[in-house]
């Protein structure tokens, strides 16, 4: 094992795990109030990075911006896109089919997220290729005693932290938490009580999907390159993440995602061959699932959404 | 008016595909296929293959003097060897067609040759580089028209030597084709009195390179030397910049592509490769070449590869010109094939059906385009490569 540059492999670890818990948390707020399981989101991610990538082209096209402006509103285009994108698909992909089984929903959404992966592949130009996303976080280093920091690869890191505990606030504190909440408890209740069960279904779509929106971007202002099939790993990795966390469990989904980082970095510290780091990290995904199947937060012990 | 025009141009339309349809009766028509990885992650150097193959057969089309039709039947192996076996099955059970131009991925191509021996159908490799699928088998349908990666990586070896580097890390795929060029490049550094501090096998689609890199920063090495295709070379290269590695990157014909360049933006500059076969501007016929692919408007570039997949298609063209359409005849032809003229240059194959080129020429990034070494501001001193 080696343990060199202990510190940095620490940082790689925690925007890993940042970008996975904020894919694991839609699936999870999927599940939460639907019991689906919506396959097209790692796609959504990856369409979200796309549209953020455009926004800010067509900005520089226009004239000199401040680059965090540029980002603000690259950002901000990126997630009302895929917001809308979230809602459309509820609305017309997986709302209609609540009373069939849920593996048509499963079926439909994987077709969905084929569909949107190809789509950007042939009319994005040139959308085969790895396309470069623009730098637009500042670059220089912080040196703290021996540890060496970018300020990109920190801003990643809080943004996404606050990004995720924001929504976490937001489910517990405000009155459409508590109405995704009800809903996620018991749908027909919660109907009686006077709670629009669609708005809050169409809402919590928006919100998971901005979220992705979210990861997409931080996804490609970290790797500075995003193309057009990034989101099927991201996608199968969240969803992992969440399960193994609870699925429909929020602080689960977020426990999932640094553990996946984390046995992923440890994968990587310990094998000499570090290609093994994936397979490791899902062996023990799937050892952990063996012993808890329901997650380690399970629905049964924690608020469910 | 608008409703009769419609119908004229309607009763024209399908006149002209009656008639079509009758002038390539006339002729015989003789199918060639086209194979390689026309989706995913390298689709830009197959749909650059797919163009030029399909340039190829234009012009012979246009050529009165040729005694048949042909078509370019197009089958998309998406750099996967399973998919590859397929369409490899496929085109060689269609009787019409009578040689193959075939994969620009190594790992598919090593597992498509027993195929094409099976059905005794002739193909021409035109960008895969591994050395097994020529040398591996003695199948006389098989045959190359680039080099192999061993004397890709031993002129490779030799000269950054010379440059004076002495010590590097290796990054290689986990397929046939990185871990080949792992291999062949290992030997060659530790024959010249090169070391290598340590080598990371990735996995093709991976993403993430940090840990690998933060493994190598440790080992501080002169040279990261990466053995793999342009999507992972993209993202290894710029993952690097966020680590602060300041080795210099070295590639292989696997990165040796616009998409590279786009991909890193100006972390490329400097960036060296090595390939098989002069540059199509420095060749006889490249010029022409080059000027024809313009002229048909297609939506992409060539790309590196397209004037070897130019030349297969040619060299099939020929073959069934003078032996006619008979799988074993022209494999036979192929097989006696010697210096030939072709944009490539010259086209020898030798027992196995290897081209012997002769020749591997040095790239290097400057400006955003791959400039040949003995023309760039590195080689005159101009500028310097990272140390």
């Amino acid at each position: 094992m080696d343990f060199s540059l202990l510190d940095q492999h620490i940082i790689n670890g925690l925007v890993l795990g940042v970008i996975y818990a904020m894919v694991a948390v839609g699936f999870t707020l999927f599940f939460g109030v639907l019991n689906v399981i919506k396959f097209s989101h790692g796609d959504v991610l990856m369409a979200g990075s796309f549209a953020a990538l455009i926004a800010s082209l067509f900005l520089s096209q226009l004239g000199e911006f401040p680059t965090w402006l540029n980002l603000c509103i690259s950002l901000l285009f990126a997630i009302s896109i895929m917001a809308t994108l979230g809602t459309l698909i509820a609305q017309h992909l997986v709302l209609p089919l609540r009373g069939a089984p849920p593996l048509n929903t499963l079926l439909i959404t994987l077709m969905l997220g084929l569909a949107i992966r190809e789509a950007v592949r042939l009319f994005y130009p040139n959308g085969s290729n790895p396309k470069p996303f623009p730098r637009l976080l500042p670059e220089n280093s912080w040196i703290i005693g021996t540890m060496e920091i970018r300020q990109d690869t920190a801003i990643i890191i809080v943004g996404g932290l606050l990004a995720i505990l924001i929504l976490n606030l937001a489910i517990r504190k405000t009155r459409l938490g508590l109405s995704i909440r009800a809903v996620a408890q018991d749908p027909e209740t919660a109907r009686l009580m006077g709670i629009n069960f669609k708005r809050i279904v169409l809402g919590t779509f928006a919100l998971g999907s901005g979220l992705a929106a979210l990861a997409g971007v931080a996804n490609g202002l970290y790797y500075h390159e995003i193309i057009f099939d990034r989101g099927l790993f991201l996608g199968v990795i969240g969803f992992s993440a969440a399960v193994v966390g609870g699925l429909g469990s929020l602080l689960g989904a977020i426990i999932g995602g640094f553990l996946f980082a984390f046995l992923q970095t440890i994968g990587a510290i310990w094998f000499s061959v570090p290609a093994y780091k994936d397979v490791f990290a899902f062996v023990v995904i799937i050892m952990i699932m063996a012993w808890r199947p329901t997650g380690l937060l399970s629905e049964i012990n924690s608020d469910r959404v | 008016m608008g409703a009769l025009m419609n119908r004229i141009l309607l009763i024209m339309l399908s006149l002209g595909v009656f008639l079509f349809g009758c002038s390539s009766n006339e002729t015989d028509l003789v199918k060639i296929a086209f194979i390689g990885p026309l989706t995913g992650g390298v689709s830009a150097n197959g749909i650059g293959g797919r163009n030029s193959a399909d340039l190829a057969i234009k012009l012979a089309n246009a050529d009165t003097s040729k005694k048949y039709q042909y078509e370019l039947v197009v089958l998309d192996d998406e750099c996967k060897p399973n998919i590859g076996i397929q369409v490899a099955t496929k085109a060689a059970a269609d009787s019409k067609i009578f040689g193959a131009v075939a994969h620009y991925c190594s790992a598919v191509a090593v597992g498509t040759v027993d195929v094409f021996h099976k059905f005794a159908l002739p193909m021409i490799v035109w960008g895969a580089v591994l050395p097994e699928i020529t040398y591996g088998n003695d199948y006389p349908e098989i045959h190359r028209v680039n080099g192999t990666m061993i004397n890709q990586n031993d002129v490779a070896a030799r000269f950054m030597i010379d440059q004076g580097y002495r010590n590097w890390a290796i990054i290689h795929d986990t397929t046939d084709y990185g871990k080949g060029h792992d291999k062949y490049f290992t030997e060659s550094i530790e024959k010249y009195g090169g070391k290598v501090l340590g080598r990371f096998g990735v996995t093709a689609d991976q993403q993430d390179f940090n840990a690998e890199l933060t493994k190598i920063k440790a080992l501080k090495p002169e040279v990261l030397y990466f053995g793999g295709i342009t999507p992972i070379g993209v993202r290894v290269r710029t993952q690097m910049d966020r680590l602060n590695i300041p080795a210099l990157f070295q590639g292989t014909s696997g990165i040796i592509s616009d998409a590279y360049i786009e991909g890193t933006g100006n972390l490329s500059e400097g960036t060296l490769a090595f390939r098989e076969g002069d540059s199509a501007e420095r060749l006889p016929g490249g010029k022409m070449f080059l000027t024809k692919y313009k002229e048909m408007e297609y939506s992409s570039p060539p790309e590196a590869y397209g004037p070897f997949a130019f030349a297969a298609a040619n060299l099939i063209i020929r073959a069934v010109e003078a032996v006619g359409p008979d799988r074993k005849k022209i494999t036979k032809f192929l097989n006696q094939i010697k210096d030939h003229n072709s944009v490539i240059g010259k086209i020898s194959f030798d027992d196995n059906g290897q081209n012997m080129v002769p020749l591997i020429t040095k790239f290097v990034v400057q400006d955003g385009k791959w400039v040949i070494w003995e023309a760039s501001d590195y080689q005159s001193g101009q500028r310097q490569l990272s140390r």
